[in-house]
């Protein structure tokens, strides 16, 4: 088989003007980094700030308000970052599970035959969509704050599992020292016995933003629904399968296809916004940061430290929808 | 079978229109219908004496925190919102001067609605651009034609607002059609750069550009150099908008048809020219919904520059009572004042972009 | 009413909102094993026509019986109605996320509530039927519209229906690809199925119908055996309608 001749080089052709333009927007780049850079150098030496990524080492010398793991003032400071990013982590993973929940009953209570229900997730939608998350989170702070009890009268949810007060909400957790047991909260003084407590931030911030997102949520599953065809629900009755059943099984399935990348959007503008936190004082990962930005004036560091957090965050949860996307493509030709 | 007579059409013997049979259908058409109604309607009348007992019969309407205090619990201190709206308003702009930031948030979100009408698409809307720009900026800073000055670190609440988004939007969209063509470009490099941006961009949330833009910039540029915080931080909005209006001008581009591009290419069109007289206007024209969406998206985020120290609408709330001990228990009904401001003008903007959008759908129509 | 009509219309009307009169006064019956083919204009009623019998579309006035099932809005009769009539529609309305064979299967396991190797070994005796049983595994939209077609039409036939019902069947398919379609009617015809078919293929009305109807503006304006419809339709306005449709 004869092969095609070899293309004689030309500075002229399209593959030619592209490498000119090219090298000189590396030129251009290049001018422009060594510019940034140098003045950025003069800067901090002018200002007498340090760089370089040792200062994680140093003790953290501030106290932080509420954490998974046990942190002293003494701990370092990536012990703080760590302590942060749990904290992260912590409220976006009930946040999500709360705004799918939340997000897909509203979005599916926009098909019901009621117009009451129809009408109130309307209503739900636009009320939480058109107010900034912000504002909703000082929102439900404030009323967290003033508006529940002292912590020395709690209000008594569950019988006397669950306690509610400015202190927060205990709950109990299961122990394992003696043996298998729960240990329940006793409400005594400023603090609860045993038990496990959340902050009134930790659910100012929850609030906020499961309610914020589920609105967005259920616009995705709405339109998500409404993108399967009609004639599949008529095939679907002309078998005899009752409104539920075709849901089930023949419209819900198609949805989701649809319904999956824009969720997936949502739960990462709701991990995103957790970084609102810093207004309310619970101590997610920018919090922290924050704080120590200020201490230590190590700017470039800790907005580093962040933008890396939360882009590896983004990036895998991208690749992981990526992946599901390919595995429930419906097949075609 | 004997000649046909046809039959000429009569009125539905049982009305299927009006307001019985709609009630009939939509609130008692099955029996979980017809409990929920019931419910409803229960909800409804224990909740809404309630709401309206607090909100209006015993709510106070003077500029008196002893009078809030004796309806503490059981009427609304809209009061506070009497005592406190010029400051909420406002921000920190000196008290004498008020009529300019309210003439200047007037020019400015005249423009904005001019903008969204379409008879005023064409050139001039660029020079009325111009012209209002200066205005706001003449009437804010002051220093001209007699006016006293106003530093920008003083510019607050609602004209903040505007300023920052309407100018962030107009910033950040030649930007990011910029960075949607490269996206799209043939040359790697190019190609890379703006993938590289939206993908971080988008990737962080807007706190931590905003604290980049506030922190960072001040370091790249040359000793001494100190820009208006009001400048760093539009910077910093304008870069974080142009990534998300970037991918959704590209979805525009993507969903041209190939056609166009092999008709202009066969007739002789080269690369700029195809974008500007092709591409771009029909591109742009299907994505203006998304773009309202980005813009709307923009005027809740602006109630962040508060973290940076901005008393834009939500910060000067803060501002207005957080060191006012007497009225700083009434917060709650000065939050649901902005949160009312808020919502009337997002609920507007979406109501628009509905319009727009099905202005489109028309057009295509056959 | 006859005792041996399986369908009957008596006096049917049916509104669309309150102005759109789309069935008018219609009086149609339908005996056991009977094949109708029912043609018109677009907007003559026809779909809505059959749609009423399944209850995918409801009448506001007159009766319509289905295999001594009187259709109103009692949800078990509409129920035990659809169990007994099948339809094929234009669009085949296949569920893209299931392949072939679960298309099938899923009313006899669902409705039916048949044991699932019993409902796959009547799903495969369906899809030898249309002959397209090697395509078992396959998902939809990796067919030609005109396998989708068959599978559709064995998906109705899953559920042993008295009545079949056909909503244009051909009228979305390439003209290649009409005729596999037609022969798997045409054979289910011949096996004494009870057919109401909507369709343009005058052909297959000639070679297969017992009767056609001819609608328009909501009333059937004539009905007769095919050779007598086709060779001297009693009305002007079928007339007009036979010269236009033949005449390509």
């Amino acid at each position: 088989m004869a092969t095609p001749p070899k293309r004689k080089w030309s500075w002229r052709s399209g593959a030619g003007r592209a490498l000119v333009y090219q090298a000189l927007l590396v030129v251009v780049l290049l001018g422009l980094l060594a510019y940034l850079a140098s003045n950025t150098v003069r800067n901090m030496q002018a200002r007498g700030i340090q760089s370089g990524f040792g200062f994680l080492a140093d003790a953290a010398g501030f106290d932080i308000s509420e954490s998974l793991i046990s942190f002293e003032s003494i701990d370092p400071y990536w012990k703080a970052f760590l302590v942060g990013l749990l904290n992260t982590l912590r409220v976006a993973a009930i946040g999500i599970v709360l705004t799918t929940v939340l997000g897909t009953l509203l979005g599916v209570g926009r098909f019901a035959s009621n117009a009451l229900v129809r009408g109130a997730c309307y209503a739900y939608v636009e009320l939480f969509r058109n107010v900034p998350v912000l504002l909703q989170l000082l929102m439900w702070y404030l009323l967290l704050v003033e508006y529940l009890p002292a912590p020395q009268e709690p209000i008594h949810l569950l019988g006397d599992w669950v306690f509610l007060s400015k202190g927060g909400l205990a709950f109990p957790v299961p122990q394992w020292s003696p043996h298998w047991a729960w240990s329940v909260p006793v409400p005594s003084g400023f603090l609860m016995e045993g038990g496990a407590t959340v902050t009134p931030e930790f659910l100012a911030v929850l609030l906020g933003l499961s309610l914020y997102t589920a609105a967005f949520v259920a616009e995705v599953v709405r339109s998500g629904i409404a993108s399967v065809s009609r004639g599949q629900a008529d095939a679907a009755a002309s078998l005899g399968l009752s409104p539920a059943q075709t849901m089930r099984l023949v419209t819900l399935p198609q949805a989701l296809r649809v319904i999956v990348p824009p969720l997936t959007n949502q739960y990462l503008n709701l991990t995103k916004n957790s970084s609102l936190a810093v207004a309310i004082g619970y101590p997610d990962v920018v919090s922290i940061a924050n704080t120590a930005l200020n201490q230590t004036g190590r700017a470039v560091e800790c907005i580093a430290i962040i933008m890396l957090v939360y882009l590896s965050t983004s990036l895998s949860t991208s690749a992981l929808m990526n992946a599901y996307n390919r595995r429930v493509a419906i097949a075609e030709r | 079978m004997s000649a046909f007579l046809p039959l000429p059409a009569r009125p539905a013997p049982v009305r299927n229109r009006g307001a019985l049979p709609w009630m009939r259908r939509n609130l008692f058409g099955n029996w979980p219908s017809r409990v929920v109604t019931a419910l409803a309607l229960v909800f409804v009348a224990w909740l809404l004496p309630q709401a309206v007992s607090w909100g209006l019969w015993h709510a106070v309407f003077e500029r008196s925190t002893d009078a809030c205090q004796a309806a503490r619990g059981s009427g609304a201190c809209w009061g506070v919102v009497a005592e406190k709206y010029r400051i909420i308003l406002w921000g920190r702009y000196p008290f004498e001067q008020h009529w300019r930031a309210e003439l200047a948030s007037v020019v400015l979100l005249g423009l904005v609605v001019a903008s969204c009408m379409r008879r005023f698409w064409n050139r001039w809307l660029l020079l009325g651009w111009a012209v209002g720009l200066s205005i706001f900026f003449g009437l804010m800073g002051g220093g001209v034609l007699g006016l006293v000055a106003v530093p920008s670190d003083q510019w607050g609440g609602l004209p903040l607002t505007l300023m920052l988004s309407t100018l962030s939007v107009a910033g950040a969209f030649p930007l990011a059609v910029l960075v949607a063509l490269g996206r799209r470009s043939n040359l790697p490099l190019v190609r890379s750069l703006c993938v590289v941006y939206i993908e971080l961009i988008r990737g962080v949330p807007l706190i931590s550009v905003l604290f980049m833009a506030s922190f960072l910039f001040p370091l790249l540029l040359p000793v001494g150099a100190t820009p208006d915080v009001l400048v760093r931080v539009l910077a910093g909005i304008t870069l974080f908008s142009a990534a998300y209006l970037a991918e959704i001008v590209r979805g525009g581009l993507q969903a041209l048809p190939r056609g166009q591009l092999e008709a202009a290419a066969s007739l002789g069109l080269g690369y700029w020219r195809t974008q500007g007289l092709v591409v771009l206007p029909q591109a742009l024209a299907t994505v203006v919904p998304g773009i309202m969406g980005s813009f709307i998206s923009l005027f809740k985020d602006t109630s962040l520059v508060t973290i940076v120290s901005l008393y834009e609408l939500t910060g000067a709330l803060g501002l207005a009572l957080n060191g006012d001990a007497d009225w700083r228990p009434f917060k709650i009904e000065a939050y649901l004042f902005i949160a009312a401001i808020y919502f009337c003008f997002c609920f507007s903007m979406s109501r628009y972009s509905l319009w727009v959008e099905r202005q489109l759908a028309q057009s295509k129509a056959r | 009413m006859q005792t041996d009509s399986i369908i009957q219309f008596e006096k049917v009307n049916k509104w669309y909102g309150d102005d759109f009169h789309v069935l008018r006064d219609i009086d149609l019956s339908v005996r056991v094993g009977e094949r109708i083919v029912i043609c018109g204009p677009s907007g003559s009623g026809k779909s809505t026509l059959i749609r009423c019998v399944n209850r995918l579309e409801e009448h506001q006035t007159g009766r319509i019986v289905v295999d001594g099932i009187e259709l109103r809005d009692d949800l078990k009769a509409i129920e035990q109605v659809r169990r007994r009539v099948g339809m094929v529609f234009q669009q085949f309305n296949l569920f893209p996320h299931l392949s072939v064979l679960d298309n099938l299967t899923l009313a006899p396991i669902w409705v039916s509530k048949m044991s699932k190797p019993e409902a796959q070994e009547r799903a495969m005796q369906q899809l030898q039927r249309v002959r397209i049983a090697e395509q078992a595994h396959k998902y939809p939209l990796q067919l030609s519209g005109g396998q989708q077609q068959r599978v559709a039409i064995a998906r109705a036939l899953c559920l042993t229906p008295r009545i079949m019902l056909f909503d244009e069947p051909t009228s979305a398919l390439d003209p290649e690809m009409i005729n596999e379609v037609l022969d798997v009617m045409t054979e289910l015809a011949q096996q004494g199925i009870t057919m109401l078919c909507v369709t343009h293929e005058m052909g297959f009305a000639k070679a297969v119908a017992d009767r056609v109807v001819f609608m328009d503006q909501g009333q059937i304006v004539e009905q007769n055996s095919p050779a007598r419809f086709f060779e001297q339709p009693e009305n002007e306005r079928t007339r007009a309608f036979l010269a236009n449709i033949i005449g390509h």
